[in-house]
């Protein structure tokens, strides 16, 4: 950027990034626990209550990318970006009613991850090996965007620092973040993000509430700000004889990424940690608030378009290395005062690193319990256990940081794209198997196998620009987010080969029991 | 929380928790899209699903009173 640096902006952001590193290294007393066994570190102890919980949730599912792609989405595609609101209100239900089942299960038995579970519940090495590689596979991209995110901010505060290494580009500021979030994922484990998510939703409450006061006076109103955007990207377009349209792409987009949600290491890490099953029924109902702040946060998009940051010369540079991702941090040094820039964006910036952390020990888990515990030293200390997963934290994010560092953005977008097409597959193993056990392993292994394939040739076909796949269906085009389209197949396939499969009925091993569940 | 529940909870679906199926009404993309009736400005489309959200937080704290006055529930 162009222009002297904001000095009070950088202070301010500097001196939040300063604290949650301090209270990342704090974490590690809090609650104490033997921080050399697996659950207590990487579980927090299983310990959260309603309120550390609903914190970590939040953390967890509304990230910093979000913060920036969605008002990003609604900035250059209009409506469509919305769907993010439908996408946080079902899978409120969901969690009601589907994930104290998981919880109470693991409880029971000791399960750390969804893998885990799916290894007692289906007696299948391999299927719990699917399910554990498809969850880091996934996850490794969603921690490379956090990056993005704090990448984007450090830009919109003028902080060029970089140096060459071997042809890479390292950005000093970034690669400064990142070293610190890993030193105390190290150390302190799950409890750092659940401690730093307290002041990450402190502040970014503070600047949703800002956002919806003060932008909204300085553009005229939320009439004007409406009126300012083009009315042919206002709304969907309408649906059409033979043609669904953008309403069936919205709809679905809503429906995958929902049910997708609760089946990232993430999230299934967020839910076992909590204290109870009532700890997640009672965040099911609290949840939604952040719902509310994030539709809040989408429309920043919108007084985006309203603020005309797009031709200010001042963001040219902004927008032309981050596209529309640029749109939150212009609108935010355009309208507010420099020390209300540094909490913004110091807020997008913890905003990363909480669910960045959460990500890694989620890896983390699924590694050590589901690949190094399985596969190479079944008769591993719980010390031992403890420390590989510590050590796999630290590989994970610097997998993440390479990602950033070595390519263009644009990959890390297209595998997240993919990670979603692809964790959705696991739905039929997790989900369905905390009802029944009567889905075959081998045809659940192979519908796993179609699902990923068919989504991931669904995603191809579109050049991976894009997630909504045209199914065309008795005449009927119907535009289809390529994740629900697969898990279709993967369904259709695990049902009907479950029929034959068990018709040669050998029994199955199975270690939980339905009193498990409840 | 409480104390845990001596012997084993029942745990069974009542016609209560068909409430859990309104939220759902937030995937009817054609329902909503729409711009009228505007609320000071904001179409239809923006305020409905915001609103939504209430109604969804609603609901569940509802079934979960109600899972609580029956004692057992999902």
């Amino acid at each position: 950027m162009s222009g002297p640096l904001d000095v009070v902006a950088i202070a301010v952001f500097i001196a939040l990034f300063a604290f949650v590193t301090i209270l990342g290294f704090v974490a590690a007393q809090w609650r104490r626990g033997d921080l050399t066994k697996l659950h207590e570190w990487g579980l927090g102890g299983r310990r959260f209550g309603t309120i550390v919980s609903w914190f970590l949730l939040g953390g967890d599912l509304y990230t910093a990318y979000t913060f920036v792609a969605l008002p990003a989405l609604l900035f250059g595609a209009g409506a469509m970006g919305f769907f993010a609101v439908p996408y946080t209100v079902i899978i409120w239900p969901a969690l009601f009613v589907v994930f104290p089942r998981l919880w109470s299960v693991s409880h029971r038995h000791g399960y750390v991850t969804a893998a885990d579970f799916v290894r007692g519940r289906f007696g299948s090495r391999a299927l719990a090996l699917t399910v554990a590689v498809t969850g880091i596979v996934a996850t490794m991209p969603y921690i490379a965007l956090q990056l993005v995110g704090i990448e984007v901010v450090i830009a919109g505060l003028g902080l060029h620092l970089s140096l060459s290494v071997a042809g890479f580009t390292i950005e000093l500021p970034l690669l400064i973040a990142f070293v610190i979030l890993a030193a105390y994922t190290y150390t302190s484990g799950l409890r750092a993000p659940a401690m730093i998510a307290v002041v990450k939703d402190v502040l970014i409450y503070g600047t949703v509430l800002a956002v919806v006061i003060l932008i909204p006076a300085k553009l005229g109103g939320y009439a004007h700000i409406f009126a300012s955007v083009d009315p042919a990207k206002l709304l969907l377009p309408p649906s059409s004889p033979g043609n669904f349209g953008a309403q069936s792409g919205y709809a679905t987009l809503a429906l995958g990424s929902a049910l997708a949600l609760f089946l990232y290491p993430h999230s299934v890490t967020g839910i076992l940690s909590s204290s109870g099953r009532d700890v997640i029924k009672r965040n099911a109902i609290a949840m939604p608030v952040y719902a509310f702040a994030l539709g809040l946060i989408s429309l920043m998009g919108f007084m985006a378009i309203a603020a005309g940051v797009k031709s200010m010369p001042a963001y040219a540079d902004g927008f032309k290395a981050f596209g529309s991702n640029f749109a939150v941090p212009a609108l935010l040094l355009h309208t507010f005062p420099s020390w209300m820039v540094g909490v913004a964006f110091a807020a997008i910036a913890i905003g990363a690193l909480v669910p960045a952390a959460i990500m890694s020990i989620a890896s983390a888990n699924l590694f050590t319990r589901n690949i190094y515990k399985e596969y190479f030293n079944p008769a591993c200390t719980d010390a031992q256990e403890s420390h590989m997963a510590k050590i796999v934290s630290l590989i994970v994010k610097a997998g993440g940081l390479i990602f950033v560092f070595g390519f263009p953005q644009n990959y890390a977008i297209v595998l997240q794209l993919l990670g979603g097409v692809w964790i959705i597959q696991t739905l039929p193993a997790v989900m369905l198997g905390l009802y029944t056990r009567w889905l075959h392993p081998s045809a659940l292994l192979i519908g796993w196998l179609s699902g990923i394939t068919a989504g991931t040739w669904m995603a191809s076909t579109l050049s991976f620009k894009s997630a909504t796949y045209v199914l065309h269906i008795f005449g009927t085009a119907i535009p289809c987010y390529a994740a629900v389209a697969a898990l279709a197949m993967n369904l259709a396939v695990s049902v009907v080969l479950s029929v034959v499969f068990n018709a040669f009925g050998t029994t199955r091993p199975d270690e939980t029991l339905a009193e498990d569940y409840v | 929380m409480g104390a845990k529940m001596a012997g084993r909870p029942r745990r069974r679906a009542r016609p209560y928790h068909l409430l859990l199926l309104l939220p759902l009404l937030a995937l009817c993309v054609p329902f909503y899209d729409r711009a009228e009736p505007s609320l000071a400005g904001i179409p239809f489309f923006y305020w409905f699903q915001m609103a939504w959200i209430a109604v969804t937080v609603l609901a569940i704290f509802i079934v979960y009173r109600l899972e609580r006055r029956s004692g057992g529930g999902l």
